[in-house]
């Protein structure tokens, strides 16, 4: 980052990894809703940002104008050459219509909330024997030593990889999720241990069938066409970029906004039935999810001289903070009763796994309050955020208290 | 008075089966749906427009009775 020169204006020269934005965004989105409402920048090669909910929404529900071809900023103008075509590296994320449907069909049963709720008894076993592995010294690092292990062991036990592996499953994914900006050759060197293991499992999954996520991709059809291994391979990596530092941010989001607020905290200590409610505004408060779009061609939108392959960021989070949508948008209300927030996108792409995800995300509070009724930050200094587009709490120790 | 889901605008969200159950159910791929005809009797209107007022889609609506 610190090559980088520090952003002067965030309506003419934004930056989501500078600095100021990456520890409070929030006061510059609703400057920018008040004087722009859509910011530029000429960095990554060109870049808009709406900051309100009807710029965010018209983007993420117009698949004509915007492609899905690439959802990363990154450095440099993306080219024709860059781009994989209409099906993307990571179907349905990066793909649009008309192949979109065909590859979120394909995946949605196996995240539906039938299949998800069954789950809700090994998640809650899960964060009960993590909480019991935490060795206790009054400090308890809640992020790194239980958000951050809770996803990517679901995701393992739904893929259906052996137990004995989730360390290094968990090493394997985070090297994955931590490099998503790099450039693609980059990536590919350091993918290439994660590869092999994947390649592992799936030929250990053609050998042995069971009853997991592995074993229906490797048996998923389109057009009475198994899928290629390309497909089966592109839709595990796509779950485990997708599913677990998003799913570990909004669990460190809520649990950071707990230490700071005790009467929110004793409100689900006392009225565990409000969860369900608190978790919707934990997810419209601190959403932690920002994706992008590609222009796909020069036009004027919104206002603004778009030029094809500018980059767009689209802020969820924004959106949920906008007070036209909102009331008291930038008070955290942990009973909001009606609360349409957009933390898992809009639209055709609307987070597959957004069932898993509420589950985790409450089982994970229940458990984590169960165990430790009390507790506030050990040292505010401490609390480091992630950096991009994701937004969680990285560091994040609280003193337990009695 | 009907509730109807719009099933073009629905995305599968989930927001309406969670806050009420009673009112709508999710299909395999997880979409919502709505229970019966979706006719509302005073009891059950407050929890249609509560679901309606938290689907981020706008994809409930809520009808007189032909
Ligand atoms: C709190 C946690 C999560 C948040 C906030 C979140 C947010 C999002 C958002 C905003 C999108 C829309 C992308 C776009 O419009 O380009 C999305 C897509 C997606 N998410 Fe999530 N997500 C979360 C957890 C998960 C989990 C646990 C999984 C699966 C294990 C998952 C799988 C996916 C997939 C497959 C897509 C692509 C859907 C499509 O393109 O049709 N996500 N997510």
């Amino acid at each position: 980052m610190t090559d980088k020169p520090p952003v002067l204006d965030f309506a003419t020269d934004f930056d989501h990894t500078d600095p100021e934005w990456v520890s409070d965004p929030y006061t510059i989105w609703e400057d920018l809703r008040q004087r722009c409402p859509v910011a530029h920048t000429d960095r990554y090669g060109g870049a808009w940002f709406p900051a309100t909910h009807a710029g965010v929404s018209a983007i993420a529900k117009d698949t004509v104008n915007f492609t899905s071809r690439d959802v990363i900023v990154h450095e440099g103008r993306p080219t024709e050459e860059d781009l994989p075509s209409p099906i993307g590296v990571a179907p349905p994320i990066t793909s649009d219509p008309p192949f979109h449907k065909v590859a979120r069909r394909l995946i949605l049963p196996a995240f539906s909330p039938a299949v998800v709720n069954a789950l809700e008894p090994q998640i809650r076993a899960l964060c009960a024997t993590l909480l019991d592995d935490i060795i206790f010294e009054g400090v308890v690092n809640a992020s790194m030593d239980y958000a951050r292990l809770i996803p990517p062991s679901v995701i393992r036990q739904m893929l259906g990889f052996p137990e004995e592996d989730t360390e290094m499953f968990i090493k394997a994914v985070h090297l994955i999720t931590e490099n998503v900006d790099r450039p693609q050759e980059e990536r590919i060197e350091l993918f290439e241990p994660v590869e092999a293991y994947f390649t592992r499992q799936i030929e250990d999954h053609q050998e042995n069938p069971r009853d997991d996520l592995t074993t229906f991709l490797l048996n998923a059809e389109i057009g009475g066409e198994k899928l290629a291994l390309e497909h089966v391979f592109g839709t595990m990596i796509l779950i485990l970029v997708a599913g677990i530092d998003t799913t570990w941010s909004a669990i460190g989001a809520a649990l950071w906004h707990l230490a700071r607020n005790p009467e929110d905290l004793a409100r689900l200590v006392n009225e565990p039935e409000l969860m369900p409610v608190a978790v919707e505004e934990f997810l419209r408060y601190y959403a932690p999810v920002t994706m992008a779009r590609l222009v796909n061609a020069d036009m004027e939108y919104l206002g603004c001289p778009m030029k094809e392959y500018d980059w767009i960021l689209l802020g969820f989070p924004a959106a949920n903070r906008d007070p036209t949508v909102f009331k008291d948008a930038d008070k955290f209300i942990i009973d909001r009763a009606e609360n349409r927030h957009v933390a898992f996108g809009l639209g055709i792409h609307r987070c597959v796994g957004s069932n898993l995800a509420r589950m985790e995300l409450q089982v994970a509070l229940e458990e984590f309050i169960k165990r430790y009724p009390r507790f506030e930050l050990a040292n505010e200094d401490n609390v480091t955020w992630a950096q991009g587009q994701i937004r969680g709490p990285r560091n994040l120790p609280l003193r337990i208290l009695r | 008075m009907k509730v109807v889901i719009d099933a073009e605008l629905c995305q599968g969200q989930g927001r309406c089966f969670s806050i009420a159950p009673s009112i709508f159910d999710f299909d395999d791929l997880g979409s919502g749906f709505v229970i019966g005809d979706g006719t509302l009797s005073p009891e059950t209107m407050d929890l249609a427009r509560l679901a309606q007022a938290n689907c981020p889609e706008h994809a409930i609506f809520i009808e007189e009775s032909p």
